[in-house]
């Protein structure tokens, strides 16, 4: 077998790296902000019977229960025709972050329910009030418990974001996978072309996999969680 | 005028009537051990009292401000309440001197660095200051419930709640935390103590209550209480707990 690289197509493979990366970045922090209020919402939203618990109950379930595939297609092709024009980086980012919020949600929520109840029971009985009591106790421990979760999200939004490849039909607005997707049915090298962009995708997910290892050390709270070695 | 007034506080739950009418004053600078079988409500008084829980009937004052009252602002009257729970709930993701600076800085808006010099002083009170960046986990039993006292002591309560403060501790820790409690109790603390160390009530209390299936059904000073209780249940109640517990202090 004869394998052909050529470097001409790394400028062009780089330019989609980074525009993958431009759209995982955005959508987990959009989805984390997002999500931290859904969250919040099913734990401290009034029960069961609010309004408010409703509403994120019900976003919750469709954002996770329709494809990812769908949902950026409803948004792409759907809201022009009432008026809203999206380009395909911004449709992408829209149904990436809607997505990855109603699962980060559940994280949040996991999270925030792992949390010991008398944790808020002693910030209440020195007089904080609930919301002093989750923002300075509750939260502060429910964001160290959500690094490993949030870690797996983060990497499969990297990889998911390939699908913005569908809507994105000109070279500056393709992902990593669109421009490969470009470069090899222009040469007929699909072999090498998709190894080189796997390697790719398997770069960026070690880089942000070690990244967060070292956020997770550095936050832990000293004396719990340390690691039993041989055990 | 007693300090603090309880007056026919009632709680259910579910089908189980866990008060059934406790009244009580308690006068400033007294301390007041709550005794009794478990599941008999004293827990859940302490926690009436400022409402972690939320009695069904029934009404508390501190002072003229009625606890139980709606128009009650409940978080200005919890700060002057100080509670020390049975398994500690010091906040784990802060230092023991944070854990104590914590309510002065976000509930009694100190600023940062008079919150950190009381802080250390109350940290100081309880024998803690040079453990003052340890977190809890890193900490013994009996060390978190003194940090824990001294996170009630920093907001200036004009009364503590301690809900069996040594259930939970190995009995070589029970001592220091004893200590630090007996020290309050002479300093002029105001003080209402569920607990089943005899010792220490005989010796600090200066009010025993003998509480039974949700309700009170004796209280006095201790000599009265252990020698000639009124009231037979009380004197059986107090042989089989002086002969569990011993008389450690």
């Amino acid at each position: 077998m004869n394998l052909v690289f050529d470097p001409a197509w790394l400028p062009r493979l780089g330019q989609g790296v980074s525009l993958t990366m431009q759209l995982t970045v955005y959508c987990m922090g959009l989805g984390a902000a997002l999500g931290a209020a859904l969250g919040l919402v099913r734990v401290y939203g009034g029960g069961r019977w609010s309004p408010l618990y409703w509403l994120a109950s019900v976003y919750i379930h469709f954002f996770r229960g329709t494809p990812l595939l769908v949902q950026l297609l409803g948004i792409y092709l759907g809201l022009p025709t009432v008026g809203i024009l999206v380009g395909p980086f911004l449709a992408g980012l829209l149904a990436m972050t809607l997505n990855t919020a109603a699962y980060q949600a559940e994280y949040f929520r996991g999270a925030i329910q792992s949390v010991k109840s008398g944790q808020m029971m002693a910030a209440r009985a020195v007089g904080m009030t609930r919301t002093q009591a989750i923002r300075h106790v509750i939260m502060p421990q429910a964001l160290r418990l959500i690094i490993p979760p949030w870690s797996n999200e983060l990497i499969y939004m990297l990889k998911y974001s390939s699908i913005v490849s569908m809507t994105a039909l000109r070279p500056e607005t393709m992902d990593l996978f669109g421009t490969a997707r470009s470069i090899a049915t222009r040469n007929f090298r699909y072999f090498e072309v998709y190894i080189l962009v796997a390697l790719f995708y398997l770069a960026m997910v070690l880089i942000l996999t070690v990244a967060l290892r070292w956020v997770e050390r550095r936050v832990r709270i000293p004396g719990l969680g340390t690691p039993s070695r041989g055990v | 005028m007693a300090l603090l007034r309880v007056e026919d506080l009632h709680k259910r739950y579910g089908h189980e009537e866990v008060l059934k009418g406790v009244t009580l004053a308690q006068d400033a600078g007294e301390t007041k051990v709550v005794i009794g079988p478990s599941g008999t409500g004293k827990s859940t008084l302490l926690r009436c009292i400022n409402r972690l829980t939320e009695p069904d009937r029934g009404r508390v004052w501190l002072e003229d401000t009625e606890i139980t009252s709606r128009q009650t602002d409940i978080n200005r009257v919890r700060a002057k309440i100080g509670f020390v729970f049975q398994d500690f709930n010091l906040f784990t993701h802060l230092t023991a001197l944070d854990n104590v600076r914590l309510g002065l800085v976000r509930v009694r808006r100190m600023p940062r660095a008079a919150a950190t010099g009381r802080a250390m002083a109350e940290l100081e009170r309880v024998g803690l200051a040079a453990k003052a960046d340890a977190y809890p986990a890193q900490l013994s039993g009996g060390q978190q419930q003194r940090v824990s006292i001294a996170r009630a002591l920093a907001m200036d309560p004009r009364l503590i709640l301690f809900d069996e403060p040594t259930s939970a501790l190995d009995p070589e820790l029970i001592g220091e935390v004893l200590s630090v409690m007996i020290q309050l109790a002479r300093d002029g603390m105001t003080m209402i103590v569920v607990t089943h160390e005899m010792g220490f009530a005989r010796s600090v209390a200066d009010e025993i209550v003998f509480m039974e299936g949700g309700v009170i059904v004796e209280q006095g000073p201790p000599d009265k209480m252990f020698r000639s209780p009124e009231v037979p249940r009380t004197g059986e109640f107090l042989r089989k707990i002086s002969e569990l517990y011993g008389e450690s202090q």
